[in-house]
């Protein structure tokens, strides 16, 4: 018994029994798990995208124009007698990496700073806070604009510039959630341990922090998508021949009476990815709160 | 005829896990005019078994199997929702343990009060005011008139409990159910209402069934004892011969809970380890206003070794003393020094290495525990943070803090909210050890759990004080448990120390009036003697 469990200790990895036993909760829900198989999957089709993509995303065939689905090309071709799987393949490569990153960055500076707000107070907290109400105040078409003239336009700027506007919000749910928590005792009970606060804010409030996270990601990373597929269709963001989901659906928006496959499947890869990440994201939820789990 | 008489009550709850047999065939009866008191731990059914006469628990999970329950000759189990309506809140009224959850923070109190009434009673707006107005005047509030109109935020918690005795009265209940009443209270603002319950009790004719987990609150005023345990009634009957010629060997344990002896002073009187000099606590509120002066020029010393009590009722500081002393809270002035270092002044390395050093066990074990670290992570982080432990020989060093403290070695990956409170508190005592302190403060460390726990607790504290050769500062609000556990008591007045002594000068020879009174409110006092 005894020896049973001590290397049932040393097997686990120490000092992140959380993740771990989220992990194998996580394991459990079907759903979960389907949602974060299909967005492996669309990562995985993304990256491999121009060796396995069947033709070119810039070549036209103007002769061809827009088919219906074949055997050729299985979702069909666009108005310009482009393949839309290639295109599609392509548009998953900027729409997930825009949705990944820009809300990565969101969430890497928003908890930062809302859990330092949160947790030293004071003036700090103020002044910190006060720096976000003025970006909350700054129109955010003028500050992407002023981006793009300062430093050029640029794929990776727009993802920077989108996740720099996304993480005001997701610092402000921070700072409520560790404004609630350190008022408890058992980060009172941390400070007497004589932990550092950065390892306080990390071990303790964090993860105690991350339900409402969780859920405000699942709603950030699509609407990140769609802005950026705004941000396009204004000449800001990606231009063709490069494209993206949200720019494939908006010109398939234009001309779905006469080619409606021009805005279903883009449309639906979208949609998966939207469904996948909000199973994934409530299983998560629910796989980090260890009460909710019975076993 | 009984005024209520329940006969062979059976509640179970029915979950995934199985069915729960949480109240399992008891009968007992209330008389008019007299106060029962159903005792019992939590879980023993003891609520289950009142909010299931009045179709107050959910149904499902909860299932009433069998049984009866006659109010005045009619069977609460058989009437309909309507009907039990119009008996809840007219015929019998409740009182909740906690008042500042039970009564509606956007609602003055005046409002809720005459809510029930107007309900009820076919009355006009001014009579039930006035009639409010003189309830509230009955259970003791000062001005009724004039804090008709408050929010209950603007009440004290033993105000807050008079408000809601008051509502609960208001439609002339015949029964009055209390459940915990006074167990989120001080000891003397709880002397007060148990008073005030019994008064009105007489005063009024009703029955009451007064509902707890400590035999030693219902002592002076229960006329009827039932004592309850997994879901069935082990013992009852006249409260004299309960106290008295107690047979079942679970009321037995429940008597010898109640801490009833002095504890003999440390013979040799050693260096001090703690000194503290003029200090004061004071909380800023804002520009315009005077500070709380939570702690004023308090000093005293606790020599190595010592259990140093500190007593007083919630607001005299008692909590903040130990908290200026750990640096969880920063001071105004004065000099706390610890084995001849001035603390008040450390920072970084030294400060950490301080805190090594002194240890704080905290009240409540539901908030002080992080609920997503399991037991495993909570007892390795001051091991390991402290280079007590590396990462190959903290497991065995987790499992010697388990052993030492009570738990067994199986539950080492279960998260918090898996335990009971008692158990909880042992992790909680067992993360304060990790680092062998060699001081420690113990903040209310059972006033959170049943009375049994708490004996289980102290027992624990007083051995593994001894083992680790603790110096411990005590604070609590309740004298009896103080006495059983402290070389020395300090009392503590609005910030100030007022009296100082072993248990047992503060027991026979009180020399102020805040003393005497505090020791007027331990409850079964008669039961000590």
């Amino acid at each position: 018994m005894t020896t049973d469990v001590i290397s049932d200790i040393t097997e686990a990895e120490q000092g992140s029994s959380l993740w771990h036993d989220a992990w194998l909760r996580l394991r459990k829900n079907k759903m979960a798990l389907f949602g974060g198989i299909t967005l492996l999957l669309f990562v995985i089709i993304a990256i491999l995208t121009p060796l396995i993509a069947p033709y070119s995303y810039e070549t036209q065939n103007l002769d061809l124009g827009a088919t219906p689905p074949s055997a050729a090309h299985w979702l069909g071709t666009d108005i310009f007698g482009r393949d839309l799987l290639t295109q599609v393949m392509y548009g998953g490569r900027i729409s997930l990496a825009v949705g990944f990153v820009a809300t990565s960055v969101a969430l890497v500076i928003g908890i930062t700073w809302g859990a330092i707000a949160g947790y030293v107070g004071g003036r700090v907290d103020a002044v910190m806070m006060r720096l976000v109400d003025i970006l909350y105040a700054l129109p955010f078409m003028i500050f992407i604009v002023l981006l793009m003239v300062v430093f050029g336009r640029n794929v990776l700027l727009l993802f920077l510039a989108i996740g720099a506007v996304e993480w005001l919000t997701m610092a402000r749910i921070m700072r409520s959630q560790v404004q609630q928590l350190r008022q408890q005792e058992f980060v009172e009970a941390a400070i007497s341990l004589g932990l550092p606060p950065h390892t306080i804010i990390r071990r303790h409030l964090i993860p105690n922090a991350l339900g409402p996270i969780i859920v405000y990601t699942t709603l950030t990373i699509p609407s990140v998508m769609l802005l950026e597929a705004f941000l396009s269709f204004l000449g800001l963001g990606i231009q063709p021949p490069q494209t993206s989901w949200g720019l494939l659906i908006s010109y398939g928006a234009e001309t779905m009476e006469e080619f409606p496959w021009l805005l279903i499947f883009p449309g639906l890869a979208l949609t998966l990815t939207l469904f996948s990440l909000n199973f994934l994201g409530d299983g998560l939820r629910d796989a980090l709160d260890v009460r909710r789990s019975k076993d | 005829m009984s005024l209520l008489e329940v006969n062979d009550l059976q509640v179970s709850f029915v979950t995934r896990m199985g069915t729960n047999k949480a109240v399992d065939g008891i009968s007992f009866s209330v008389e008019i005019g007299k106060i029962t008191a159903i005792i019992g731990e939590s879980g023993s059914g003891k609520s289950v078994a009142c909010y299931s006469m009045l179709g107050l628990i959910p149904q499902p999970p909860g299932r009433i199997d069998g049984g009866q329950a006659l109010f005045e000759g009619q069977d609460l189990l058989q009437m309909s929702e309507a009907q039990l309506r119009e008996i809840r809140g007219r015929d019998i009224a409740m009182i909740f343990q906690d008042p500042m959850t039970c009564l509606n923070p956007f609602m003055t109190i005046g409002k809720q009060l005459v809510e029930p009434l107007l309900y009820h009673k076919d009355v006009s707006k001014e009579q039930a005011k006035r009639r409010a107005i003189e309830l509230l005047e009955e259970v003791g509030i000062r001005d009724p008139e004039d804090t008709f109109d408050n929010f209950p935020h603007q009440f004290s918690g033993g105000m807050r409990q008079r408000v809601m005795i008051a509502m609960a009265l208001i439609n002339e209940p015949k029964l009055l159910i209390a459940d915990e009443p006074t167990t989120a209270l001080d000891v003397t603002i709880q002397a007060q209402i148990l008073k005030l319950i019994a008064e009105l009790q007489t005063k009024r004719d009703i029955g009451v069934i007064f509902i707890s987990h400590d035999l030693a609150v219902v002592a002076d005023i229960a006329d009827q004892i039932i004592v309850m345990q997994q879901g069935k009634v082990v013992e009852g009957g006249d409260s004299q011969h309960i106290f008295h010629n107690a047979e079942h060997p679970y009321t037995q344990k429940l008597l010898s809970a109640i801490p009833a002896d002095s504890k003999q002073p440390m013979e040799d009187e050693t260096e001090p380890l703690i000194q503290v000099r003029k200090l004061c606590t004071w909380f800023e509120q804002g520009k315009n206003k005077k500070p709380v002066k939570a702690v004023n020029d308090v000093s005293f010393d606790i020599n190595r070794g010592e259990v140093l009590g500190l007593v007083g009722e919630s607001g005299s500081g008692k909590s903040t003393i130990g908290r200026s002393i750990l640096r969880l809270v920063p001071i105004t002035s004065g000099q706390v020094s610890f084995d001849e270092t001035d603390v008040t002044q450390l920072q970084g390395g030294n400060l950490k290495n301080f805190r090594r050093r002194m240890q704080m066990i905290f009240q409540d074990p539901f908030a002080s525990l992080n609920p997503r670290m399991t037991v495993f992570d909570t007892l390795a982080e001051p091991l390991l943070l402290h280079g007590i432990a590396n990462r190959k020989t903290v497991a065995s060093g987790v499992l010697k803090l388990m052993d030492d403290v009570g738990l067994a070695r199986n539950f080492v990956r279960k998260y918090p909210h898996e335990f009971s409170g008692g158990q909880r508190q042992r992790i909680a005592i067992g993360r304060a050890l990790a680092t062998s302190p060699e001081f420690v403060v113990a903040d209310e460390p059972v006033s959170a759990l049943d009375v049994t726990i708490q004996a289980q607790i102290l027992d624990l504290m007083q051995d593994l004080g001894k083992e680790y050769g603790l110096t411990m500062l005590f604070v609590s609000h309740d004298l009896a448990v103080v006495r059983h556990l402290a070389d020395r008591i300090l009392v503590l007045y609005k910030g100030e120390i007022v009296e100082q002594g072993t248990g047992e000068d503060l027991f026979e020879r009180p020399q102020q009036d805040y003393t005497r009174q505090l020791l007027q409110s331990i409850p079964g006092r008669a039961l000590l003697s």
